[in-house]
C-alpha cells in the first residue's frame, strides 16, 4: 500500500482544518460529475419523465376529447330514436284511424246494400202478391160467375 | 491508543491524519480523492445501468432513478421556482446525490478493510476541503445565476427593501458558504466520531443505534445541502413584481 503515498518528503503536519490543493481539484471534480450527471442522468430521465408526462396528458386529452364526442353521438341518437317512436306513435294512430274509416266505410256500404237487397224484395214480394191477389181475384170472379151461371141454369 | 493493552482493528480513531499526496508544490488528501472516486463510481454505474435502456414503463433500476428526478426535481422546483429551476436542477441534484452517496459511503462501506499508511478512508465530506468546496461552488453558482438573469440589477437585491439591509446582504455572502460547509462538515465528522468513538469503547451492538441515527443525519445533511444551495439560487433569481 506504500504506492499510495506518492511522496514521503516535506509531508505536512495535517490536521482538521487543513485546507488545501484537495478543495480546487475537489471542486473541479464536482463540477465535471455535474457535466457527467447532466448528460447520463437528468437529461435523458427527464426526457423519458416529461415525454411520458406529455403522453399521458394527451392521451388524457384524447380521452376527453372522445368521451365528449361519445356523449354527443348518444345524444343525438337518444335524439333519433324519440323521434322514430313518436313517427311510429303517429303511423299507428294513422293506420288505427285508417283501419276505423275503412271498417266504417265498408261497414255502411253492406248496410246499404243489405238495405237495398232488402226493400228489392220487399217491393217484388209485394209485387207478387198484389200479381197473386188480382189472379186470385180473378179466379174468384170467374169462379162465381160460374157458380151463378150453375145455379141460373139448374 | 498506547493506553489500551489489545487495540481493535476496525475501531482506530485517527482525526486530523491525511494521506498526503503531493503534486509540485501542492497537496492533496489522497484518501478524500479515494473514497469520492468510489462514491462517484457508483453514482455513474447506477446511472448508467438505470439509463441504459429507458422504456416509457419503467422498470428496475429506471424506477429508482426516475424517483430520484421527480424527487430532486420538485426540490428545486420548489427553492427556485418555475422559470429557472431547470438550469439548476443538474447542479442541485448533482449535489444532493453526491453529499447523500458520501454520506452513506463513509457509514456502509467498511473502508477499514483497506488500510493505508496514514490516515483512514471515510465519507469525503467528512473532509472540510470537500465541504468548502461545494459551499464555494454553490456561492458561485448564486453570484453566476442573479447577474446573468438579471445583470447589475441583481445588486438591487443589496438594499432591498431599505439601504440598511446592505451590510448584513454582504455579510450574508460570507456566512451562506460557512455555515454550509461546516454545517455539513460538522454533521458528518461527528456522526463518524461518535460511531468510531462507540466501536471503540463497545464493539458490539452498542454502536448501532448510533449508526442508524447516523444514517438519518447523513440523509438529512444532503437535504438540507441541496435545498438551501438551491434557496440561494432561488433567492438570486427571484424577480420582484415591479
Amino acid at each position: 500500500m506504500t504506492w499510495l503515498l506518492l511522496a514521503e518528503a516535506g509531508v505536512p503536519e495535517g490536521g482538521l482544518f487543513d485546507l488545501d490543493a484537495t478543495l480546487p481539484l475537489m471542486a473541479v471534480q464536482v463540477v465535471l460529475l455535474t457535466f457527467l450527471l447532466n448528460s447520463l442522468f437528468f437529461r435523458p430521465v427527464g426526457k423519458v419523465v416529461e415525454d411520458r408526462e406529455g403522453y399521458i396528458s394527451t392521451s388524457r386529452a384524447e380521452a376527453k376529447q372522445k368521451l365528449a364526442q361519445v356523449e354527443r353521438l348518444e345524444a343525438d341518437l337518444t335524439e333519433q330514436l324519440r323521434s322514430a317512436r313518436q313517427a311510429a306513435q303517429a303511423a299507428i294512430v294513422e293506420a288505427e284511424q285508417e283501419v276505423d274509416r275503412l271498417y266504417r266505410e265498408a261497414l255502411a256500404e253492406a248496410e246499404a246494400e243489405a238495405n237495398r237487397t232488402r226493400e228489392q224484395a220487399r217491393r217484388e214480394i209485394e209485387s207478387q202478391r198484389e200479381q197473386a191477389s188480382a189472379q186470385l181475384m180473378a179466379q174468384v170472379d170467374q169462379l162465381s160467375s160460374q157458380i151463378i151461371q150453375r145455379l141460373l141454369a139448374a | 491508543m498506547a493506553l489500551l493493552p489489545l487495540p481493535l482493528p476496525f475501531a482506530e480513531l485517527e482525526v486530523g491524519q491525511h494521506l498526503y499526496w503531493q503534486i509540485g508544490n501542492l497537496n492533496l488528501h489522497g484518501q478524500v480523492f479515494l473514497s469520492s472516486w468510489v462514491v462517484i463510481g457508483v453514482l455513474l454505474a447506477l446511472v448508467v445501468v438505470g439509463t441504459r435502456k429507458m422504456e416509457r414503463d419503467p422498470r428496475g433500476v429506471q424506477n429508482l432513478l426516475e424517483f430520484l428526478w421527480d424527487y430532486l426535481r420538485d426540490l428545486a422546483r420548489e427553492q427556485i421556482g418555475e422559470k429557472a429551476y431547470r438550469d439548476w436542477l443538474p447542479f442541485v441534484g448533482t449535489l444532493f446525490l453526491f453529499i447523500f452517496v458520501c454520506n452513506w459511503g463513509g457509514a456502509l462501506i467498511p473502508w477499514k478493510l483497506v488500510e493505508l499508511p496514514n490516515g483512514e478512508l471515510g465519507a469525503p465530506t467528512a473532509d472540510i476541503n470537500t465541504t468548502v468546496a461545494m459551499a464555494l461552488l454553490v456561492s458561485l453558482s448564486y453570484f453566476y445565476a442573479g447577474l446573468s438573469r438579471k445583470g447589475l440589477r441583481y445588486f438591487e437585491y443589496y438594499v432591498d427593501p431599505t439601504p440598511i439591509m446592505l451590510p448584513f446582504k454582504i455579510i450574508e455572502d460570507f456566512t451562506k458558504p460557512l455555515s454550509l460547509s461546516f454545517r455539513l462538515f460538522g454533521n458528518i465528522l461527528a456522526d463518524e466520531l461518535v460511531v468510531a468513538v462507540l466501536a471503540f469503547l463497545v464493539p458490539v451492538l452498542v454502536p448501532l443505534p448510533a449508526m442508524f441515527l447516523g444514517l438519518f443525519t447523513s440523509a438529512i445533511q444532503a437535504l438540507i445541502f441541496a435545498t438551501l444551495a438551491a434557496n440561494y439560487i432561488g433567492e438570486a433569481v427571484h424577480e420582484e413584481a415591479h
